[in-house]
């Protein structure tokens, strides 16, 4: 049984209340929930405050990155005295000093098959705001076998993709099988992103995030999300659990977590600081 | 026939900055031959050496994947839209 709100909750979270579809009872649920942040960055930065707004009581954070100047343009978790902190700190400090109900776990590690299945076992929904596909490979996966939704999010210069897998609905398998082999797609290459469009797809995220915990509304489970910030558009596409995905279909051939190594032609493992200076901005 | 194609921003080098054109064909197969011709190197970014299409990168006819459909053979009629949709990378820090 949920304890009583106190005077400043019932005020703090007055314009949830009133609303018939969260209420008190609604309200509860987002301060008994707990959600999973992959990334405190583009993506990360809007997710994590709106969540922390709207009293999710728990957050975790997985992020094992510093605060660079050139993440200020988008990365709203983060200031500019908190230049060269660990990211996991600034933006911990960030929804402390928004939301004192909301209790952060953080995880300043690189996730890797040995450690993912563990960190994402007691969250409610994962929130996928990677840059990277062997980490949205692994990501996806492990909500997969774990049983867990997974709301995806990715940006590209003015484009964003936004949608929902949900347990048995299909994956991100089910809609790209395989990651792009180095150098194919661009994502590590210095192509830029304006700033605001992260906070666009983000806060899509964290809608997507709020409903799965209130139960409310229809996810994006299904439906691919496209924003184009040039034409102000939103399109949506069709989105199918595939029968011969190669982790969530009928005869499933990755059973086991895959740490792919091998993007934009340095390893994973050396993905961050190595990378950025090899490759420029990042997103 | 005519059929519009949408690109992301991904592709649009390939076609001289143009978010969408006009490919002719038959098929969606037909439809990337077609567009190969007028910007080179385009089906190279779709198709692997055997012909089919790259495992990350998706077609739709209007807001349906074709692998649901009949792949590059999946006919194409005057008004459709389709849309070529790479994954997309981007999102917060390296986690590796």
């Amino acid at each position: 049984m949920a304890s009583a709100f106190t005077e400043e909750q019932i005020k703090r979270y007055s314009r949830h209340i009133i609303l018939q579809q969260v209420g008190g009872k609604g309200q509860r649920k987002l301060l008994a929930g707990k959600v999973l942040l992959i990334g405190a960055g583009g993506l990360g930065s809007p997710a994590a405050l709106y969540l922390a707004a709207a009293g999710v009581g728990t957050i975790g954070l997985v992020d094992y990155d510093t605060v660079d100047l050139s993440n200020l343009q988008r990365q709203i978790l983060h200031r500019t005295a908190d230049l060269g902190r660990p990211k996991i700190d600034s933006a911990t400090d960030t929804i402390a000093a928004l939301n004192p109900d909301v209790k952060v776990v953080p995880y300043p590690v690189r996730l890797s098959s040995e450690n993912i299945l563990d960190i994402i076992a007691d969250y409610d929904v994962v929130v996928d705001g990677t840059d990277n596909f062997p980490t949205r490979y692994l990501v996806n996966d492990a909500c997969v076998m774990k049983g867990k939704p997974n709301v995806h999010g990715s940006i590209f210069l003015f484009e964003g993709q936004a949608t929902t897998f949900l347990p048995g609905r299909g994956c991100y398998r089910c809609l790209y099988p395989a990651p792009p082999p180095p150098g194919m797609v661009p994502s590590c290459q210095e192509a830029g992103v304006l700033g605001v469009l992260p906070g666009i797809v983000g806060s899509i995220q964290a809608v997507e995030a709020i409903k799965l915990i209130l139960g409310i509304g229809d996810s994006l489970a299904g439906r691919l999300l496209l924003f184009d910030a040039l034409s102000m558009e939103f399109r949506q596409l069709k989105i199918r659990r595939s029968p011969d995905c190669p982790v969530c279909g009928e005869h499933p051939t990755v059973t086991q977590l895959i740490d792919y190594e091998e993007f934009c032609g340095v390893p994973a493992l050396v993905h961050s600081q190595e990378a950025e200076a090899a490759h420029g901005a990042r997103h | 026939m005519a059929v519009q194609v949408r690109v992301t921003a991904v592709f649009q080098k390939f076609t001289k900055g143009a978010k969408t054109v006009k490919g002719q064909g038959q098929t969606i197969g037909q439809l990337v031959q077609d567009l190969e011709r007028r910007y080179p190197g385009f089906a190279k970014q779709l198709l692997n050496p055997d012909g089919s299409l790259h495992q990350f990168v998706n077609i739709y006819l209007n807001d349906e994947d074709i692998r649901f459909l009949g792949n590059l053979d999946t006919p194409v009629s005057e008004g459709d839209v389709v849309s070529i949709l790479p994954a997309l990378s981007g999102g917060a820090a390296p986690l590796g």
